[in-house]
């Protein structure tokens, strides 16, 4: 393997970004035209999805996440190589833990602000009352 | 000697624990997990204008909502720019791996291209909703639409500072190990940027313009 990953080991830990391949430039490039194939794929679907009739209206966004999650998983496996083996342990771990911080921050905010409205007056009556 | 390894093989029968320990990790990992690291923080830092925005949706002060501004075919054209980058960016890679000096530069010129018709879409886009009477003081969810679109924006445009940066270091020192590592480390902040682009057209785009 001559691509300048020194001395990796099968066991050991690589790069985050890095890949695995004994395979040649061409076999690489390929696993990146599948990543884009895929990708472009899921994008089109969102956009169509976003702006079609053809589907029961309240399903739309939930459709949008999914779709958005599954092009992310795209992106992490195809362009950073994140996989499930040993070696990438670290770097899937450093990620799920990104991810619930993420998970955290959004949902919370959500689920806050959403109670803060429901419990608050509506905001022209309160500038009444502070008349 | 032979008692520790006898130990140590008695610890781990079945070895589930594929490899013993071979020292410390080299230069490149420790590089780059520390810089995926700070993606990943980045990303927290992204999450919490998310949150904002999302807040923030239907909060327009009685302007003009995402419905009435946002362009949705000339988002995708946007989008389709970034991913074609992410491709390019990721031979450039492939290119740096192979030691190719040629290859190398034009993947990253082409990059650079993409990314610089993406920002030119972007400011376009920004400058006529300004015109419109529509800028980021018009209403709150413009505001957080401004500050999570224009984060992204000023992302790439660093993105695109640090390529050519490192366009001029491969040409004048060639395909070092510390080079190789700064190329490791932006390949990865730009395929991040793609993947953060996904979460905003996504939701602040196509979402945004069903709300």
């Amino acid at each position: 393997m001559t691509n300048g990953h020194h001395e990796i080991d099968h066991n050991i830990d690589i790069a985050p970004g890095d890949e695995h391949f004994e395979g040649g430039i061409g076999e690489r490039v390929l696993g990146y035209l599948t990543g884009l194939g895929l990708a472009i794929l899921l994008t089109a679907t969102s956009f169509f999805v976003a702006g079609t009739d053809l589907v029961w209206q309240p399903s739309i966004p939930v459709a949008l996440v999914v779709l958005a999650i599954a092009q992310m998983g795209v992106h992490l496996v195809f362009f950073l190589h994140l996989t499930t083996g040993a070696d990438n342990t670290n770097n899937v771990l450093a990620l799920a833990f990104g991810v619930l911080i993420v998970m955290l921050v959004i949902g919370g905010s959500l689920w806050i602000m959403a109670n803060l409205n429901h419990n608050m007056m509506p905001m022209d009556q309160l500038m009444q009352m502070q008349r | 000697m032979a008692d520790t390894t006898t130990a140590y093989a008695q610890s781990d029968p079945h070895h589930v624990r594929a490899v013993e320990y071979t020292g410390p990790a080299s230069k490149r990992i420790v590089t780059g997990y520390g810089f995926w690291i700070f993606i990943l923080s980045d990303m927290v830092m992204f999450s919490a204008f998310f949150a904002a925005y999302a807040v923030l949706l239907g909060q327009t002060a009685g302007g003009p909502s995402g419905a009435q501004l946002f362009d949705l075919p000339n988002v995708a054209i946007e989008t389709g720019f970034l991913l074609a980058s992410s491709f390019t960016c990721g031979l450039a890679t492939i290119a740096a791996d192979a030691r190719n000096k040629f290859w190398f530069q034009i993947a990253m010129a082409i990059t650079c291209l993409f990314g610089l018709a993406f920002l030119t879409i972007e400011g376009r886009e920004f400058a006529s909703l300004v015109a419109r009477g529509a800028g980021p003081t018009r209403s709150a969810f413009l505001s957080a639409f401004f500050t999570l679109v224009g984060c992204h924006g000023l992302h790439v445009s660093g993105g695109i500072l640090w390529l050519l940066t490192m366009m001029a270091q491969v040409f004048a020192k060639g395909f070092r190990a510390d080079i190789q590592r700064r190329i490791l480390c932006f390949a990865l902040f730009w395929h991040a940027l793609d993947i953060i682009w996904i979460a905003v057209f996504t939701v602040v785009y196509l979402l945004g313009s069903a709300a």
